[in-house]
């Protein structure tokens, strides 16, 4: 079951397969799989690196526009190279909070002067980003955000905390949702703001997750400084711009994810070989279940794919909500499969089997980037044009 | 493959479903599915004879328009949607495809030319009532004659086996077991010995009938395929219905989701539309993402049929299960969402909430697809 490529892109595919190939079995060798869900803090430093050599060789983001540095791949070609970037069993990219959400928000909504600032850096993989979103008492309820940006002479002044940061560790740079106009009605009082993670009046902690990994953090502002002209499409417009960063993720890294499932999927399948659960009826209905539930997946994909152009389809609405469920699911029942065995860590001192880092990974799927119960509203609301809830 | 409806097949959904929005409205469904026959003659001879529906996957050398699998699915979406009852599932999806797949020349000739033009229905009978599944179930038997075989046996489950001019039949040689011995036999509902019977059935919108074979008399040339080798044939062509099935379901909940989301946004309780409400619009958002989920197994089954690809088994379970999971679903959640009124007669959520058990356990309910899939992954 395969994307029907033109001649074009089954030539880019080639392309991006060969480079790839080169550098993973070659210099970058030691870094194959390595950074991927649950395991995002390891191998920073050779990641970066590997971040800029992508860069330099033109496979940073591919689907910006030229004009910003891009290669204006359509969402099919980008989708291509996620696939093949899988499949070459390439390490966590450090750089995906930059090219898939803060970039094509600048493109958007930035002024010349920040694109000229801020876009090259991220296509050369020098500088990595990270997401001043969630606060500890703005999760679901995002514009419910507290922490406070005041304008003092050329600077803001920046005071609170954000938390669940993934990856403020290793980024040189933090796009912040900060309250501007305590006065005005929660939507309307929050601005967008780029801050410099290396200075005096921040303080990061990184947050032990329950896989014992600690890839998120709390990010404690005090103090801290950005420039004046560092505002995202205006003072108080950051929950349109925050918005419309939501709007940006077309879906092209799902083909690379599904690839990804599918190599758990077999493990399980292994798993199920190996421990005589493929004798049991009801786990090999869910076994049946899961794989059929895979395959389903990718027809959803392929779907979204050929309906590029459109507003969201109903397919890319679903997709978060489908996929979350699914990898959680199948997280399950490969522990089901192993019966008494699932306990067994691979080490001390707590030192986790695959199989068991995604299984405790795969209940933050249906939490992150939206949870599940996010997700539905989005649906019923976007999608079904169901009422809004009164808020 | 490609993975998005054609033009050209977005054009049949569309004016599928203004014909059936008047010839299967929901007034003229409930008379038709009061009556013995189960179907209203007069709209089956203007979708076979004006709109060529029935001729839509003939071959054009046998009458027909000769498209394929893959056109007929948004087809079969709309006349889920509507809850067409008709004998074009039975005729169609099971006659036509048995013949087209094992039958010789001159009985495609013969029979697809009548089928394409409307004039002949046909069903496939090869379930009994016995608790054995797939071939161990053919317990009627054959008997080669001098001049054809002789037929007993009684079959059960046939779809609108009570009408079909033409009844394909499984039965065994004798003393034969499982899948070796079975052979189909394309028997004339009129036959000398054949004594059939509509079963009252739960879900009104399409007729199930037994069907009895009393030392039933036919010629040689009634044999279709080879002898002894009928089972694979019978599977090939339910596997076939099984997907249409599947693209049938998809329609009739969506249908259930659009009734569904149409009440919740017009329905108030404490003051607002109970869609507002997350109880409610989330239920209506798993039910969406179920919806385009079983559009996507049953699209994907729909093209590997139009492919004659080898994964067929595999792909029609996959969509027969899901589909059938999400009809369910949907039609149960739709009457929840209705409250009160979804539970009575009037309101036509109960005759989608029948039909989607009926489709559940016809030809294989989930359970049985997904451990035909689970040998297919080779556990």
């Amino acid at each position: 079951m395969e994307l029907q490529l033109t001649k074009k892109e089954e030539a880019f595919r080639q392309e991006a397969r060969a480079w790839l190939e080169a550098q993973l079995n070659g210099p970058f060798k030691d870094l194959q799989g390595r950074g991927a869900s649950g395991d995002q803090d390891t191998y920073v430093e050779e990641r970066i690196a590997w971040g800029k050599v992508m860069g330099a060789a033109g496979w940073n983001c591919i689907g910006w526009p030229k004009e910003f540095g891009g290669r204006g791949c359509t969402i099919k070609e980008e989708a291509i190279f996620n696939e093949e970037y899988v499949r070459a069993n390439g390490p966590g990219n450090v750089g995906h909070i930059g090219e898939t959400l803060l970039g094509p928000t600048l493109i958007h909504f930035g002024s010349p002067e920040q694109q000229k600032r801020f876009l090259p850096p991220i296509v050369a993989g020098d500088e990595i980003w990270c997401q001043g979103y969630s606060e500890p008492g703005a999760g679901s309820d995002l514009a419910n955000v507290q922490t406070k940006a005041t304008l003092v002479r050329n600077e803001w002044i920046i005071e609170g905390q954000k938390i669940w940061t993934s990856g403020a560790q290793y980024s040189g740079w933090c796009f912040v949702l900060c309250r501007t106009d305590p006065e005005a009605p929660k939507h309307r009082g929050i601005s967008y703001i780029l801050v410099p993670m290396e200075q005096e009046g921040i303080e990061v902690r990184p947050i032990r997750q329950m896989g014992g990994s600690a890839e998120f953090a709390e990010v404690f502002f005090d103090g801290a400084k950005a420039d004046k002209d560092h505002v995202v499409g205006g003072i108080n417009n950051g929950w349109k711009v925050a918005m419309g960063t939501l709007a940006f993720e077309r879906g092209a890294s799902t083909l690379g994810q599904q690839y990804l499932f599918h190599q758990e999927f077999d493990q399980v399948m292994e798993a199920a070989k190996r421990a005589g659960a493929a004798k049991d009826p009801i786990l090999r209905q869910r076994l049946a279940q899961a794989w059929i539930g895979l395959k389903i997946m990718r027809v959803n994909a392929l779907r979204m794919l050929e309906e590029e152009g459109a507003d969201l389809s109903r397919e890319a609405l679903i997709s978060k909500l489908y996929w979350s469920n699914w990898h959680r699911d199948l997280g399950k029942l490969a522990m089901d499969i192993l019966g008494q065995e699932a306990e067994l860590l691979a080490g001390a001192p707590y030192k986790l089997t695959p199989m068991q880092k995604w299984y405790l990974f795969s209940r933050a799927d249906t939490i992150y980037a939206g949870s599940n119960q996010i997700q539905r509203n989005i649906i019923g609301e976007r999608g079904l044009g169901l009422p809004k809830e009164p808020r | 493959m490609e993975f998005s409806f054609s033009e050209d097949q977005n054009e049949l959904r569309r004016a599928a479903r203004r014909f059936l929005e008047v010839e299967s409205s929901e007034k003229r469904v409930r008379a038709a599915m009061a009556t013995e026959q189960g179907y209203d003659s007069a709209a089956w001879s203007q979708l076979s004879e004006k709109l060529a529906w029935t001729a839509l996957t003939i071959p054009e050398e046998f009458g027909g328009l000769g498209l394929s699998c893959l056109d007929l699915h948004p087809l079969m979406e709309e006349m889920g949607r509507a809850l067409l009852c008709s004998p074009f599932f039975s005729t169609i999806c099971l006659g036509a495809n048995a013949l087209l797949l094992g039958g010789t020349r001159a009985q495609k000739e013969r029979h697809l030319s009548r089928i394409a033009a409307g004039e002949t229905t046909a069903t496939l009978a090869y379930d009994e009532k016995n608790d054995r599944i797939e071939a161990d179930g053919v317990d009627a038997t054959y008997v080669p004659t001098a001049e054809g075989y002789l037929l007993r046996g009684s079959k059960h489950y046939v779809v609108d086996g009570h009408t079909a001019n033409l009844i394909i039949v499984a039965a065994r040689s004798k003393d034969s077991k499982g899948a070796e011995g079975v052979s189909l036999f394309l028997v004339p509902g009129d036959t000398e010995g054949v004594k059939r019977a509509w079963l009252p059935t739960m879900d009104q919108t399409r007729r199930l009938a037994s069907v009895e074979l009393a030392d039933v008399v036919v010629p040689s040339e009634a044999l279709l395929g080879e002898a002894g080798r009928g089972w694979k044939l019978c599977e090939q062509t339910l596997d076939l219905a099984r997907i249409a099935l599947a693209a049938e379901q998809v329609g009739a909940a969506e249908m259930c989701l659009d009734m569904a989301v149409e009440y919740a946004k017009v329905r108030t309780q404490f003051g607002r539309p109970i869609g507002s409400f997350q109880a409610i619009k989330h239920k209506c958002a798993d039910m969406l993402m179920m919806v385009e989920s079983a559009r996507s197994a049953a699209f994907y089954a729909s093209a590997v049929a139009a492919q004659a690809d080898a994964d067929l088994e595999e792909a029609a379970s996959s969509a027969k299960a899901f589909c059938s999971d999400t009809f369910f679903y949907c039609a149960a959640e739709n009457i929840q969402i209705h409250g009160g009124i979804g539970f009575t007669w009037e309101h036509p959520a109960h005759m989608y909430f029948k039909r989607a058990k009926a489709t559940e356990v016809l030809f294989g309910d989930p359970a049985f697809h997904r451990e035909r899939v689970a040998k297919h992954m080779g556990l």
